[in-house]
């Protein structure tokens, strides 16, 4: 089996009524964007994915992530890294703490260090380690939580209306910093989103649910 | 946390129908009830139980409603809810001791206006504590109640979007006062109910402030139970079985009384809303609301300065305002006596408070894994041991461990602590873990950290500040239990409680100054810490300092 994200035949639905079906392979580099007005389950698509759906969801089809049947595997040994329109950074440690809890285990402090280092300097973030989230601006910690997230070196990304809190010239700048990454390390992207315009830099597909 | 007190009904139920193998005695028979009913004060003692139970708890409830409605949101508010909060974890003994060592004839009210406005020169004839209609007792349970009530309205009020129907009752030209009451009231009360409940089981069926405050012939008829067990005479354990259930069955009557008066009063208040009156008196119920909150947090913490005096006098003579001289001997006197007291409370408390933590944290993380959900009816069982009165199940707990040869000590105290503390544990702790925000859960899991590494590493890390609260409630919950203490521990397990109400009777002020303060320090540091803790800890994360 290829690499990729691929949605084999999923049904959700939720007390009997059907919410949402979708099949769809997403090639590593690609993005895949589903649109739709809110209600419609995008986000419940993505729970799906990352295996936190509610219970009152039920769900049919296959979730298959570089050639692995990931569907019933347990949340957290899925590889499937998700950003949020919050940063969601962890409040009680600081901005290398929480680059830290990505940063998959193995090798000594310093070289720990190091990568931490390195993931900051690569968005601009240079000696931020030490500093409380809150103190960040949303610029900021929107760059850190992609970099936690990367670091954890996920198989594929997801994003759920990642860009919507940001005001309009910081998102045109994080948006391309999101997808240039996702690109150079081949992962494939689904994200859910009601603004054209984001759909649009993604440069994909494009999928609308209900409506 | 049920098996206990259906045991403990149990226990009570055998012994009051005439069985009791232990002292040789078999049952069924009627006579136990036979001898309650020909004890002369019972009637009496029925009455102080029903009075005071619903006068405090519709008293108690009144000023928090009406606080509540009249100055939410206000600076004057947020003052006594300052002023309130940490009186919340003054034990109910200690907060009696106090009110009598203020109102007695020969306490410091009467000392601060004798001679000069009163006259007197020596303490007056009257009856002031321990009357015989109950009403200091009333009064001592009002005092504990009122913070109690209102930092459970508090939490109410956080989800029940209460400021909007207000401003626009207030811009339908209602007062503040009928308007919160004509909109909100209804949707908080609804929420409250279970702790109303709460409140009105316990002040029916309270021991420790019935000793310290209330009338001595006859008793409440709590306070005559725990004689009966006391009592030597295995015999009389069947008279006062007989009078727990009796006890049970007033609690119950008065709670379906009481719910019969929400229905009234239901139907009264959509009359008075259909009506349209806009309040005309809203002023002037708001201030009387406010002086009595405020007059009743005053007590509290003037009965604290007067125990600290007292602790410290020396010669003390009516109606002198002070004492001759302060002194440091009433300390070294009872000092080792409460530190030994002091260890074995701190024992059974936090050993009982950590387990009752452990459990909580448990049940909720498990209800978030597992995507269980508590009904309401759940809740209903988890306040049950609450609902239940204390004299009636404990006496059959202790009754049927004798029967079973299972020693009185310390450990069966500890799990009968547990009933009382593992409630009010969970219901502190459930909705500030509930409202976690699951995405950080959500994104946590992504990042491949194992559901015990989300919860050891971002749950319980985040939510360190209501779990080190919910600590301290245990604590405090732990260090106030006086009857499962006494009857459990066979009078063989002295915590500060205990020793601090055996002192009532002796009168010896200085004794129970110094004894009331140590129990109250020992509930109220835990809550400072638990204030003061995350502050340190969490001093260089801003997202964290408020929540």
């Amino acid at each position: 089996m290829d690499k990729g994200l691929s949605l084999k035949d999923v049904r959700i639905s939720k007390g009997g009524v059907p919410l949402l079906s979708i099949t769809h392979d997403i090639n590593p580099g690609e993005v895949l964007t589903v649109m739709g007005p809110s209600g419609v389950g995008k986000s419940t698509l993505l729970a799906f994915i990352t295996g936190t759906l509610a219970p009152d969801f039920r769900a049919k089809g296959e979730v298959w992530l570089d050639g692995n049947n990931i569907t019933h595997a347990a949340p957290h040994k899925r590889r499937v890294g998700i950003l949020f329109q919050d940063d969601l950074l962890f409040p009680h440690l600081s901005v290398g703490a929480n680059l830290a809890f990505g940063l998959q285990p193995g090798g000594n402090a310093a070289e720990r260090l190091t990568k931490i280092e390195e993931a900051l300097d690569e968005v601009g973030l240079s000696g931020f380690a030490v500093r409380d989230p809150a103190t960040l601006s949303g610029g900021q910690k929107a760059r850190v939580a992609l970099m936690r997230m990367l670091l954890s070196e996920p198989c594929g990304l997801l994003l759920d209306e990642p860009f919507s809190r940001l005001d309009a010239a910081l998102r045109a700048q994080v948006r391309e910093m999101v997808f240039d990454r996702a690109k150079a390390r081949a992962l494939p992207v689904l994200m859910v989103t009601h603004d054209a315009d984001d759909a649009q830099a993604a440069g994909g597909e494009i999928v609308t649910l209900g409506g | 946390m049920l098996g206990p007190v259906v045991a403990g009904l149990w226990g009570t139920l055998l012994p009051a129908f005439g069985h009791l193998p232990a002292a040789g005695l078999t049952g069924p028979s009627l006579d136990p009830f036979r001898d309650l009913f020909d004890w002369a004060g019972l009637p009496r003692a029925v009455m102080l139980s029903l009075s005071t139970g619903l006068l405090a708890t519709a008293i108690s409830l009144a000023i928090v409603v009406l606080v509540t409605a009249g100055w939410s949101g206000t600076r004057p508010f947020r003052a006594l809810e300052r002023m309130l909060s940490p009186l919340l974890s003054v034990p109910h003994a200690a907060a009696a001791f106090g009110l009598a060592f203020l109102i007695a004839p020969s306490g410091w009210l009467s000392r601060l206006m004798s001679p000069g406005i009163t006259g007197w020169d020596r303490p007056p004839d009257l009856l002031i504590v321990q009357d015989t209609l109950g009403l200091t007792m009333t009064a001592g349970l009002i005092i504990k109640e009122v913070p109690f009530l209102l930092l459970i309205t508090l939490a109410a009020l956080g989800q029940s979007d209460a400021q909007r129907s207000v401003t626009i009752a207030q811009a339908l030209g209602y007062g503040r006062v009928t308007g919160w009451l004509k909109t909100v009231f209804p949707r908080v009360y609804a929420q409250i109910r279970p702790p109303v409940y709460v409140v009105l089981a316990y002040s029916m069926s309270v021991v420790d402030v019935a000793v310290i405050l209330g009338p001595n012939t006859p008793p409440p008829l709590s306070v005559q139970i725990v004689k009966w067990m006391s009592d030597p005479d295995l015999a009389m354990r069947l008279e006062g079985a007989a009078g727990a259930l009796l006890q049970l069955g007033l609690v119950v009557g008065a709670l379906i009384f009481w719910r019969m008066g929400e229905v009234v009063v239901a139907g009264l208040g959509r009359r008075w809303i259909a009506r349209g009156n806009r309040g005309r008196f809203d002023p002037i119920v708001a201030r009387g609301a406010l002086f009595a909150g405020a007059a009743s947090a005053l007590i509290v913490l003037l009965g604290l300065v007067v125990l600290a005096i007292w602790s410290f006098a020396g010669f003390w003579g009516f109606p002198d305002a002070f004492p001759d001289q302060f002194t440091l001997r009433n300390w070294m006197r009872f000092g080792p006596g409460t530190l030994e007291a002091l260890g074995e409370t701190a024992l059974i408390a936090c050993t009982v408070a950590s387990v009752a933590l452990i459990l909580t944290i448990g049940c909720l993380e498990a209800e978030y894994r597992y995507g269980l959900s508590f009904s309401q009816r759940a809740v209903w069982l988890i306040y049950l041991p609450l609902l239940i009165p204390q004299t009636a199940f404990l006496p059959g707990l202790q009754t049927l461990m004798l029967s079973v040869g299972a020693d009185v000590g310390r450990l069966p105290v500890m799990l009968a602590h547990l009933v009382f503390v593992l409630p009010y544990v969970f219901l502190s702790l459930a909705d500030p873990f509930r409202a976690w925000d699951t995405r950080m859960g959500t994104i946590a899991t992504a990042l491949r950290a194992s559901p015990d590494g989300v919860l050891w590493r971002v749950r319980l890390p985040m939510l360190l500040r209501p779990i080190l609260t919910a600590l301290a409630v245990g604590l405090a919950v732990s260090v106030g239990q006086y009857l499962p203490t006494l009857l459990i521990g066979g009078g063989r397990v002295a915590t500060l409680t205990t020793e601090a109400v055996a002192l009532a009777s002796g009168g010896d002020r200085r004794a129970i100054a110094v004894y009331g303060l140590m129990q109250t320090g020992a509930a109220l540091v835990p809550f400072a810490l638990a204030l003061l803790l995350p502050a340190l800890v969490w001093r260089n994360r801003r997202g964290l300092r408020h929540g």
